[in-house]
């Protein structure tokens, strides 16, 4: 008989292997379901997983991979500060969308001024953006002790109706013959997020994200700040007893992946999107919290879980035009890493005993 | 020596067979914006795609992504369909105008076709239904039929297209009712049911016993079908699960024509660039069968009307008709322009209740 021991600690090795495992039992379950869908199971993972890196196209997906795979990691990232620390930003789709409206509206704001100052304002008012509506639930916990998860998340319908309301109106491209949707970004090179290196896909952005990985990484590892978030996450009290002002860490916490939130809906609107559109947001902000957890609340995890989180996004793509593959099998397969994640996890916390059956 | 014999070898070969494919098939992308069972909009498109399945047989391949986020993951799905050796690609919503025009500069021997939008190039094309000319036969029968002479209409987004709808409505339930009232929600989205059930909801509640809808679920007529005394419309398809009550009519998409059309003409090498309005003339726009729920007297007048659009004898935009603030528009005889139809920003007089913006 299978028994659940408890660990005095969790497993160190397991923390690690559980992720890759995590993949590999997503592989099997999903190529069952596209099998049981009359797809080839090796043919459709092969699909979603090595084409895109190795394939014919590879040319083309390889860059897009960065891209997609951009604004996961920089708003992940600002997320796993928090949940190390146990505040819990759940809004971070309005904390982007707020980024992009802000620092689109400065771009549109100086249009058609050529100069080199544009875009960096832009990148400022897209972190101010994100970081004031993140203040709010901070503000709102500090202040009279309101739960930041359900502040944060509400204000994302707040955020999704100003960004229609946006372009709708004040920002909707004058020359746009009435229709919704500002100027396109792209088309205005100062305030254009273009690539630094033609055909790499390496905008303004992924350096942001590799910048933000790396801080992270310090902040932890290094600052008595990155101390602080893990004392207060692993033990409130004793945080507490070594002088840890709980308030102070919401501010930051929430104020920080606001502020990188912003920052990477900044960076897809005036880059790949090029546009403030009322559908703009495609749910980066909650993908995202699964990238976090992917990553183990790590950087560098993290950075990885982005990258693998974009793979399936553009291979799943790619099996649903080449071997029709319907949409909703390619959402359900996504979803079944993070359950496949958190049930494989019992490994961290638990071991696995065999008890041997007693003779009468 | 002999490994790079055999690797350029098998690339010519690949090379052929590739090459001897792409002479052999047509190869047609479609983009959609929803799920293909939406039941709606995306569900004609795809009907669209199978008459040219059917049309042309082995000669025509057709691949489709759907549910895709319009922003920049389009981009990327509609690249891939070129990159995957599509000849033509139909982007079948408004939001895929300015990713088409992306993916169409890098691709100038991939023709597009892009419906609803205003953006051509020389290989991009755009193509779109005059919907208003269902919408006008839907407000007369709307108009005869309401007791409560409260009509309730659920918008999507307040684009030309839809406040064009709504203004046709409007004008022809007003001509056969002149105490008829709208009562407009604006649901953000194309396709979303527990939306769409909220809002057809909140509208019977309001008094409402019609509804019309520019939403492309099923959502509103099983809410109507609930209260029991309210009717609906099948929009962008027949939704004739809800006929004969309380579907009592619908305006239907017919796409199939034209992409048999423009399919034939990549074939011959003639296609062209081109921007394409069509409307029940052509056969782009169809109206569901009028079910016996409509009194019959009802009935007959509302094909009549049909019948004198499609012969080109009236126009639902014909004066004199002011706009909301009372300043004239059109006057007496006078006919709307394209122009200022495809950018309408403004209600008709008689309509409460502002565009948001």
């Amino acid at each position: 008989m299978l028994r659940l021991e408890k660990r005095p600690q969790p497993s160190r090795i397991w923390t690690w292997a559980t992720p890759p495992l995590a993949v590999l039992v997503t592989m099997i379950a999903g190529g069952a379901l596209f099998a049981a869908l009359g797809k080839d199971p090796v043919e459709a993972i092969a699909t979603i997983f090595w084409k895109p890196l190795f394939g014919e196209f590879a040319f083309y997906y390889r860059p897009q991979l960065l891209i997609k795979a951009t604004p996961l990691i920089l708003i992940a990232i600002g997320l796993s500060l928090g949940f190390r620390a146990g505040v819990w930003n759940i809004g971070a789709e309005g904390q982007y969308i707020l980024g992009a409206l802000t620092g689109a509206g400065v771009g549109l704001a100086l249009y058609p001024l050529d100069s080199a100052v544009v875009f960096p304002l832009m990148i400022i008012a897209g972190a101010l953006g994100g970081w004031a509506w993140a203040m709010i639930p901070a503000l709102l916990k500090v202040r009279f002790g309101t739960n930041e998860i359900l502040v944060s998340l509400m204000l994302v319908y707040v955020a999704e109706q100003l960004l229609a309301a946006m372009a709708l109106g004040p920002m909707r491209n004058p020359d746009g013959h009435g229709f919704p949707g500002s100027r396109n970004l792209r088309d205005y090179p100062s305030a254009h997020n273009a690539e630094i290196i033609e055909g790499t896909g390496m905008h303004w952005g992924v350096a942001a994200a590799v910048i933000a990985v790396i801080a992270a990484y310090v902040l932890l590892s290094r600052h008595i700040l990155g101390f602080q978030i893990r004392l207060a996450g692993q033990a409130p009290r004793a945080a507490r007893f070594s002088g840890v002002r709980p308030g102070r860490l919401v501010l930051v916490c929430l104020g920080t992946s606001g502020a990188l939130a912003g920052l990477a809906g900044m960076f897809e609107v005036a880059g790949p999107a090029g546009q403030v559109s009322i559908d703009f947001n495609v749910g980066y902000g909650f993908t995202a919290i699964i990238v976090a957890f992917l990553g183990r609340l790590h950087p560098v995890g993290i950075a990885l879980a982005g990258l693998l989180m974009a793979l399936t996004y553009i291979g799943g793509e790619m099996a649903q035009s080449t071997l029709g593959l319907p949409a909703a099998a390619i959402q359900l397969f996504q979803g079944m890493l993070l359950f496949f994640l958190l049930a494989v996890d019992l490994l961290t916390n638990y071991r696995i005993r065999i008890r041997k059956k007693e003779v009468a | 020596m002999t490994l790079t014999r055999l690797l350029t070898s098998a690339a010519l070969a690949l090379g052929l067979a590739t090459g001897a494919t792409a002479q052999d098939k047509t190869k047609v992308g479609f983009i959609y914006v929803g799920p293909i069972g939406d039941g709606g909009w995306t569900y004609e498109h795809d009907k669209g795609r199978l008459a040219v399945e059917e049309h042309f047989g082995d000669a025509v391949e057709t691949v489709y992504q759907e549910s895709v986020p319009e922003g920049a993951d389009a981009a990327r799905a509609i690249t891939q369909m070129a990159l995957q050796g599509a000849d033509l690609i139909f982007t079948t919503s408004f939001g895929f105008m300015e990713p088409t025009l992306e993916v169409a500069k890098k691709f100038p021997n991939v023709k597009f076709e892009h419906a609803t939008g205003y953006k051509t190039l020389p290989n991009v094309s755009t193509y779109s239904a005059r919907f208003y000319e269902g919408r006008a036969v839907q407000g007369h029968i709307a108009g005869e039929m309401t007791e409560s002479n409260t009509i309730g209409y659920i918008a999507s987004y307040p684009i030309p297209e839809v406040i064009r709808g709504i203004n046709s409505a409007y004008l022809h339930a007003k001509k056969v009712n002149p105490d008829v009232e709208f009562k407009i929600i604006w649901a953000y989205t194309w396709f979303d049911p527990a939306k769409e059930a909220d809002a057809a909801q909140a509208l019977i509640e309001q008094g409402a016993d019609v509804i019309l809808q520019h939403t492309d679920s099923t959502a509103p007529q099983a809410a109507a079908e609930k209260a029991g005394d309210v009717i609906t419309f099948g929009q962008a398809s027949d939704m004739a699960e809800y006929a004969p009550f309380p579907r009592v009519s619908s305006i239907i998409d017919n796409w199939a024509p034209y992409y048999i059309d423009r399919t034939q003409a990549v074939i011959d090498g003639t296609w062209e660039s081109q921007q394409v309005w069509h409307g029940i003339d052509e056969g782009m726009v169809k109206i569901g069968e009028i079910t016996d729920a409509v009194p019959a007297d009802v009935k007959a007048d509302a094909l009549a009307l049909k019948e004198t659009m499609a012969a080109g004898e009236y126009h639902p935009f014909t004066g004199p008709i002011n706009r909301q603030d009372g300043s004239a528009w059109l006057a007496e005889g006078e006919i709307a322009d394209d122009g200022t139809l495809l950018g309408m920003d403004f209600y008709v007089e008689g309509i409460s209740g502002q565009i948001p913006n």
